[in-house]
């Protein structure tokens, strides 16, 4: 009963390093499909340097919109990387080690490509400097970049540190090969040789870390709302906004998690470390923000809609009934009523239902960040037509090109570090095994936790 | 003895995290200075202020076209753009818009890099060389009243000043630009582009520093002029305090 719950150290170690084998065919193939897009990003992005920010689609009733809802979506899912695995490594859930280091190593790609957009959205990129030189506290893109700056240290810290004794381990293999590989892993193990302090330190730091990251996420996503709350204009004017961007972090990030794990889990065949329990279990947390994200949604639009306050009308409007109803009703049905019925149903709570699930939710939920950007710039304050955004071939370009980085960045980190936390996981089967020796066999459930 | 090993380790971790996070967050601020000067200076000579006689104006756009041949603007940037709005008996009646050069700017305070200023007699500038183009401002500003350099702008005569608040010509590609109340003109004794294109008469600059108001014809006392003709201000319940001021005309309704 317990062998498939806890394969033996070797076995997961293999399994864990097998990205790190000379890859096939197929893995260069879609990497260098995914730098294509990568690059031809890289090209869009020269051209609107060139050309100015009107060639994204731009214009002054449609001055936001595809950049910054990249923004919010990007750091979004961020979040739900770092909280999965900070909030699973607090509560000591065992079935979350084999997914603890593509959730973390996911939260640092996917920030560092919304970080980006913090950049690609400005008319000014090269003077980002003055962000650092000479900052107006008052203003919250002043909050965003400190918030963000620090929530990128505190990722990569919680990336890092579960890695340094596989990076040991893999220090230890490569020890004889020698060459770049190993002095790379020899300064990134920091002399870890597994000594009973070095894993108290460890413990520690992990622990703290994790706690930290937390608050951290919530205040990186509350902040960025702010960014829209506080210019004052109708659809942003809401007091929900800050815990709303958080759920919509966590939902979607949480949705990202899904796909990235079930991907890395195809791929490299790890079918027997990361089961179905692992996915379903994250499609119920993916469950329950869906739920809550709905539900947020509802009391924002029931309370606009039952005031009507004249101003926020025309907003309110044309997302149920109007110009973008299409879109809104979209976003409500598949990324939100849908993915709740995959996962509900247990008909469709297998895998690829899941996935499907997962999906949806992370396509919905940029489409909701476009709704939450476009329809309040595009409203007129005063009198006169909608403006509207049009998403060009750059912006386009360019956006696909910061989502293809994400996965190619991941498959390459993976060539370099084990996709499982290896020491983790032996950790967790140890206690398992002593768990099991203390209590009668019938005491263990399925799932190989006391009941 | 392990145990409070563990605690020491701990509190070190914890301390050294601390200082690393504090230190990327204090980073910013270590040159922080106050960029953007949040309030007119009241010893100045002038402070100007503005007044749109809305029973006068026909809606002809003068106005808008004298702005734009001044600053060498492109044609869908309306520094005064002339709004049609609808009164409650269906007709529609123009209504100039310019900056309204707030007393409490909600542009001003987003801006990042504080490239948003009052000068010191109370006109708001932007400074298109510190401009990161964000568009926060543009998202702050309830009045519509700020305009993105989209492309590259129309060119301009060669001028011997360089581009500057004060006159932001030609304008900068991938900034903000507004109204500036023709401060390179009030500055000399000269009308604003737009006072001076009114063929109605019905713009007037002012200062409430000598309490007067002109639109190149007539001067009248400023405080006397507004409190006779029922004078308000856009969006008073904003709390921006403008220093435009309109006096209601042709029977059309403000919005508020």
């Amino acid at each position: 009963m317990l062998k498939p719950e806890f394969p033996s150290s070797d076995a997961v170690t293999a399994a864990a390093l097998r990205p790190l084998a000379p890859s096939g065919r197929r893995f260069w193939a879609l990497a260098a499909a995914l730098a294509a897009v990568v690059a031809a990003g890289g090209v869009a992005y020269v051209y609107q340097l060139f050309s100015g920010l009107g060639v994204a689609g731009y214009s002054d009733h449609g001055f936001w919109g595809i950049y910054e809802a990249n923004l919010v979506a990007f750091i979004g899912v961020s979040y739900g990387g770092a909280l999965v695995s900070a909030i699973l490594r607090l509560t000591q859930a065992r079935w979350r080690a084999p997914i603890t280091r593509l959730s973390e190593a996911m939260a640092v790609f996917s920030l560092l490509a919304g970080m980006l957009f913090a950049v690609i959205h400005l008319g000014r990129p090269e003077r980002i400097w003055r962000l650092v030189a000479s900052p107006q506290i008052s203003s919250p893109l002043v909050w965003d970049f400190v918030a963000v700056m620090t929530y990128l240290l505190a990722t990569v810290i919680f990336l890092y540190l579960p890695l340094i004794p596989d990076i040991a381990l893999l220090r230890d293999r490569f020890e004889r090969a020698g060459g770049l590989r190993f002095k790379l892993y020899r300064a990134l193990a920091l002399n870890w040789a597994d000594l009973p302090r070095q894993h108290q330190v460890l413990h520690a730091s992990v622990s703290v870390i994790a706690v930290i990251i937390i608050p951290l996420a919530v205040i990186v996503h509350s902040v960025l709302s702010w960014a829209f709350a506080v210019t004052g204009r109708p659809g942003w004017d809401s007091t929900i906004f800050a815990p709303y961007f958080v759920v919509a972090a966590l939902y979607s990030g949480v949705a990202t998690v899904i796909i990235v794990v079930a991907a890395f889990r195809w791929a490299y065949r790890l079918h027997d470390y990361i089961g179905l329990k692992q996915l379903r279990y994250l499609g119920y947390l993916m469950l329950a923000l869906d739920l809550l994200y709905l539900y947020f949604t509802f009391t924002e639009l029931l309370t606009e809609g039952y005031v009507m306050n004249a101003e926020v009308v025309p907003v309110l409007e044309s997302m149920l009934v109007g110009q973008y109803a299409p879109y809104f009703w979209l976003f409500i049905l598949g990324g939100g009523i849908v993915p709740l019925l995959l996962v509900c149903l247990p008909k469709t709570r297998g895998v690829p239902g899941i996935v499907v699930a997962a999906i949806l939710v992370v396509a919905g939920m940029w489409l909701k960040r476009l709704l939450i950007v476009v329809p309040t710039v595009a409203h007129p304050l005063i009198a006169g037509a909608w403006g509207s955004f049009q998403p060009t071939w750059v912006s386009m370009s360019i956006t696909l090109g910061a989502a293809a980085a994400i996965p190619l960045l991941l498959m390459l980190f993976f060539k370099l570090f084990p996709v499982m936390a290896i020491y983790e996981m032996g950790e967790i089967a140890e206690e398992a095994r002593q768990d099991a020796l203390r209590l009668p066999v019938t005491a263990i459930n399925q799932e190989g936790l006391p009941s | 003895m392990a145990k409070s090993r563990v605690a020491l380790t701990r509190r070190r971790f914890l301390t050294a995290l601390t200082l690393a996070a504090g230190g990327t967050a204090a980073a910013p601020f270590v040159g922080e200075r106050l960029v953007a000067a949040t309030s007119a200076a009241p010893e100045a000579k002038h402070q100007w202020a503005f007044v749109v006689d809305l029973r006068k104006c026909d809606g002809c756009e003068h106005c808008t076209k004298a702005c734009q041949d001044e600053h060498h603007l492109a044609k869908d940037q309306k520094w005064i753009n002339v709004y049609r709005i609808s009164s409650a008996d269906g007709e529609t009646h123009p209504m100039p818009r310019l900056c309204m050069h707030c007393e409490n700017p909600p542009c001003l305070k987003v801006c990042p890099v504080g490239a948003t200023f009052k000068n010191a007699e109370g006109v708001v500038l932007v400074n298109q060389q510190t401009c990161i183009g964000c568009r926060t401002c543009m998202a702050a500003c309830p009045y519509e009243a700020r305009y993105f350099n989209w492309q590259e702008p129309p060119p301009a005569p060669k001028t011997l000043m360089p581009s500057m608040p004060e006159f932001p010509v030609p304008q900068l590609k991938g900034t903000v630009g507004k109204c500036i109340l023709c401060v390179h003109n009030t500055q000399t004794g000269k009308l604003p582009a737009c006072v001076e294109g009114c063929p109605m008469e019905a713009l007037y600059i002012a200062d409430l520093k000598s309490d007067a108001a002109t639109n190149g014809r007539e001067t009248v006392k400023l405080s006397t002029f507004l409190r006779e003709n029922d004078a308000i201000r856009f969006r008073e319940e904003l709390g921006t305090r403008p220093r435009v001021y309109y006096i209601p005309g042709h029977g059309q309704k403000l919005i508020f």
